[in-house]
């Protein structure tokens, strides 16, 4: 049975470099990395030394706090480098691969059949664990919780977000035991949203509740999805996982082999024609494989425009991103760029230019923040974008008083900083929204947990 | 425009970061930021963001502005050379009004905009856009003859007091270019209402009828206006506030920009409409009414200040209400209350100052509620959730 979800307020940016949908074997990287700072809260304690022989899927590192969450490597190989940053954080794990494929062998096992206590051990101790988010908080989940349900997105609606019918197409069976599995660990339901595209190809899942969602961005965020679906109550846990990241997890199930393949979208107005395609990958390759060496005027973004990382030349794609976008960096002066009705090129929400009249432009935005910080002024804009029942602009001054008991009110547990990354774009002050919601949100744990 | 540029990196040199004077760089940025849009980009979060920054969208509301503004500069010299019973030109009529507004913009925006930059070199932050709105509104919303110093004195306590006091932009409680109109009007009444002051030059000479059409029916007598000079604005009044027909054309700018809010323009223009229709059904009830009362209602619409008071400083973003319920509350009770004050108090023949700052006290009250109905649902919600689950144990 399948549920109608149409979300009205949102805003769909289009801009130019869509990836191509050809499915290409990507080259492979001579060194992988998993990087502990996308595991927000999470502290690392390393298991391995460098250079230590590894085989994919031998753990590298836990995490100290929630000990039964292990990081395992992608790949067979040794262990080149841990590279640190301030304070001794561990920035990258750096993995130099053999390309031998050799895995570790957790041993098939019918998920359907085998009692949720063993088929919660295999996922975490595998190291699928770490695909599994907890919310609120969006951070990486705690297997000692039990969620009330389990919730994935299978629509893109991002800017220049690849396609998840297409990166599903010849994953469902594999797709289809990671529901078995991810079954056992909720008493609650599995709610799966699907769009036109991947419905088509995710239509005769079994054991999900299916939902067709339509409307513009952020529609595909899982958080909005939760919101309409099933909102998170104060004291309860929902997880969510990504689409593809179900696949790895049958495919777990179905060979007893952690193989993390992921499907990478090279997109971007700055990505040449010719690699702007859709590459079968393996978590944590190196960018330079994908795109080869950028220029500075470039910038690279692990994910989409909107909440994706920055990164540079010899850096590796983020552990839940599956697109690499390539946009220039906009770092010029604009003579009087605040004239209203001009510069029209550049996308507005308001209708300050008239770019509005356009609505099937391609757009081919810079990184150029378009203005200075300002005091929050104009009202009204946030709610535009952001289809939930919160209130944003209070939300985010609750945040940044620090003010709990209104952050709770206002609904802080059911949003995550993604779900703020339309509200960051269209905002005429400029703040770092998705930042301050982050910061909320890690006053949250610390207070409330 | 590149040679310009880098002049402008030269001059900024000692004003750069662990420089000499990095203390006074807001100000230079300021004048930086006016002729280009700088070359900072994204850090954190969203590396793409929207065209729109808060400079544009100040100078839209300026843009919505300047058709009142400058056939307020020629009623300023029609209503005085007619009055006087002279011939004069369009361009006479303009000049004449010019030479009386445009000195009053200047002190306006030197003392505001002087305050603005020494606050944000003393707090360290840049300069906020905001008064380039105020200190346009602030000359346009005063009488024609009033003196200068007032004017500056006006600015000073509006910024200081009205702005500065509440942690500067976005923090204001009250609408600083109305703020700055109240002290005017309760400090220098004489200066600020009668008959007197509405016609420029007019206290020089005996034996004008310089009144306002508000303030001629709070004396109990005729109006000589006919309706289309009201809604043209060919009427004695503020500097900028009497036509209606140009107030809605910037009326229509700041709703097609989606820089003010039509909602609150939308409701308040229907609360003053319901008020007059109260009123003007008094006498169906046998009661008799004054002139006020019977005046009708979509007269009381485009008469005085009400229009341009609802178009340009109810929907200042800060001081309204800020969610969507809200606004419409806000925006409905300020034309509501602006023609219950002009009936109920000849004292203050205009009611839509007082009636939006009274409403700007109020906006974070309307906004508390809307909020908290909200937050209930949110609480019910959790009510029943655990309430399931206790019964499902």
């Amino acid at each position: 049975m399948s549920k109608d979800i149409r979300i009205k307020r949102g805003l769909s940016l289009r801009l130019e470099g869509e990836a191509e949908k050809e499915l290409v074997e990507a080259p492979r990287s001579k060194t992988y990395a998993i990087k502990p700072p996308d595991f927000h809260t999470v502290v690392p304690k390393m298991v391995v030394k460098e250079g230590a022989k590894l085989l994919a899927g031998d753990e590298i590192f836990f995490s100290k706090y929630t000990d039964e969450v292990r990081f395992t490597s992608p790949v067979s190989g040794t262990l080149k480098e841990i590279k640190r940053g301030e304070k001794r954080r561990i920035m990258e794990v750096v993995i130099e691969a053999d390309f031998q494929d050799s895995f570790k062998d957790f041993g098939k096992m019918n998920a359907a059949n085998t009692d949720a206590e063993s088929v919660k051990q295999r996922i975490f101790d595998s190291g699928c664990g770490a695909f599994i988010k907890q919310r609120p908080y969006d951070i990486v989940a705690d297997p000692k919780d039990s969620p009330k349900a389990i919730f994935i997105s299978a629509v893109s609606t991002a800017p220049l977000q690849p396609d998840w019918g297409f990166i599903l197409k010849n994953k469902t069976k594999e797709f289809q035991e990671g529901i078995n599995a991810l079954q056992k660990l909720t008493e609650g339901k599995i709610h799966l949203s699907v769009d036109k595209s991947s419905e088509a190809v995710l239509k005769d899942v079994k054991g999900v509740e299916l939902h067709r969602v339509s409307g513009p961005h952020p529609a595909g965020n899982v958080g909005i999805q939760i919101h309409k679906i099933n909102p998170i109550n104060q004291g309860e846990r929902v997880w969510t996982v990504d689409a593809e990241d179900v696949a790895v997890v049958g495919n777990l199930f179905l060979t007893g082999q952690y193989n993390p393949k992921r499907t990478i979208a090279v997109t971007g107005s700055e990505a040449p024609g010719k690699i702007r395609k859709y590459y079968d990958a393996i978590l944590g390759a190196n960018i330079n494989e994908l795109v080869g060496q950028v220029d500075s005027s470039v910038r690279i973004i692990s994910g989409n425009v909107l909440t994706g990382t920055k990164l540079s030349n010899g850096q590796y794609v983020g552990f839940f991103d599956n697109a690499l976008t390539l946009i220039p960096e906009g770092n010029q002066y604009r003579a009087f760029g605040w004239l209203p009705f001009t510069y029209n090129k550049i996308h507005s929400n308001s209708r300050t230019s008239f770019s509005w009249l356009f609505p099937n432009r391609k757009y081919k935005p810079t990184t150029n923040l378009n203005g200075e910080e300002r005091a929050l002024v104009v009202t009204g804009e946030m709610e535009e974008v952001l289809p939930m029942d919160v209130f944003p602009m209070q939300l985010i001054k609750a945040c940044m008083a620090g003010d709990i008991e209104k952050m709770e009110n206002l609904g802080i547990y059911e949003v995550a900083p993604e779900d703020f990354a339309l509200v960051e774009y269209v905002n005429t002050s400029k703040l770092e929204i998705q930042d301050v919601i982050r910061l909320g949100l890690d006053l949250m744990i610390t207070e409330v947990g | 425009m590149e040679w310009i540029r880098q002049r402008l990196d030269k001059i900024k040199e000692p004003f750069g970061k662990g420089k000499k004077y990095e203390k006074y760089a807001p100000a230079v940025n300021a004048i930086d930021t006016f002729l280009f849009t700088p070359n900072h980009t994204t850090q954190k979060g969203s590396h793409i963001r929207d065209g729109v920054d808060l400079k544009r969208t100040m100078i839209t509301v300026v843009l919505a502005l300047i058709p009142a503004l400058i056939f307020g500069m020629w009623n300023a010299g029609y209503q005085h050379f007619t009055q006087l019973g002279e011939v004069f030109t369009f361009w006479e009529a303009l000049g004449h009004g010019a030479l009386k507004i445009v000195p009053m913009i200047a002190v306006s925006y030197a003392v505001g905009l002087g305050i603005e930059f020494a606050f944000a070199i003393f707090r360290g932050h840049e300069v906020n856009e905001g008064y380039l709105v105020t200190g346009l509104l602030i000359p346009m919303i005063m009488p024609v003859d009033i003196p200068l110093w007032m004017v500056a004195i006006s600015v000073v306590f509006a910024v200081l007091v009205g702005k500065e006091a509440f942690g500067g932009t976005g923090m204001n409680i009250l609408n600083p270019a109305l703020t700055a109109r109240a002290f005017a009007f309760f400090a220098y009444p004489t200066y600020m209402s009668g008959n007197q002051v509405w016609v420029s030059e007019a206290s020089n000479v005996d034996a004008i009828s310089g009144e306002t059409i508000l303030g001629t029916l709070a004396a109990g007598e005729n109006v000589q206006y006919g309706v289309m000079d009201m809604f043209y604005g060919v009427i004695p009044g503020s500097v900028a506030e009497t036509s209606t027909l140009l107030v809605l054309a910037g009326a229509l700018l700041l709703v097609f920009t989606k820089v003010g809010s039509w909602r609150i323009i939308l409701s308040a223009f229907i609360g003053a409409a319901i008020m007059a229709l109260i009123f003007n059904s008094l006498p169906s009830l046998g009661i008799e009414g004054n002139g006020l009362t019977n005046f009708p209602w979509y007269q009381h619409l485009v008469i005085g200040g009400l229009a341009f008071g609802i178009v340009f400083m109810a929907t200042d973003p800060v001081s309204a209400a800020q969610t969507t319920k809200g606004k419409w509350i806000y925006g409905f009770l300020i034309g509501f209350l602006a023609v219950m004050i002009r009936v109920f108090n000849p004292a203050y023949p205009e009611g839509i100052m007082l009636a939006i700052l009274l409403m700007n006290v109020f906006a974070p009250v309307i906004d508390h509620y809307v909020i908290q109905s909200s937050v209930k649902r949110r609480k019910k919600r959790v009510k029943t959730a655990t309430g399931q689950v206790e019964t499902a144990v």
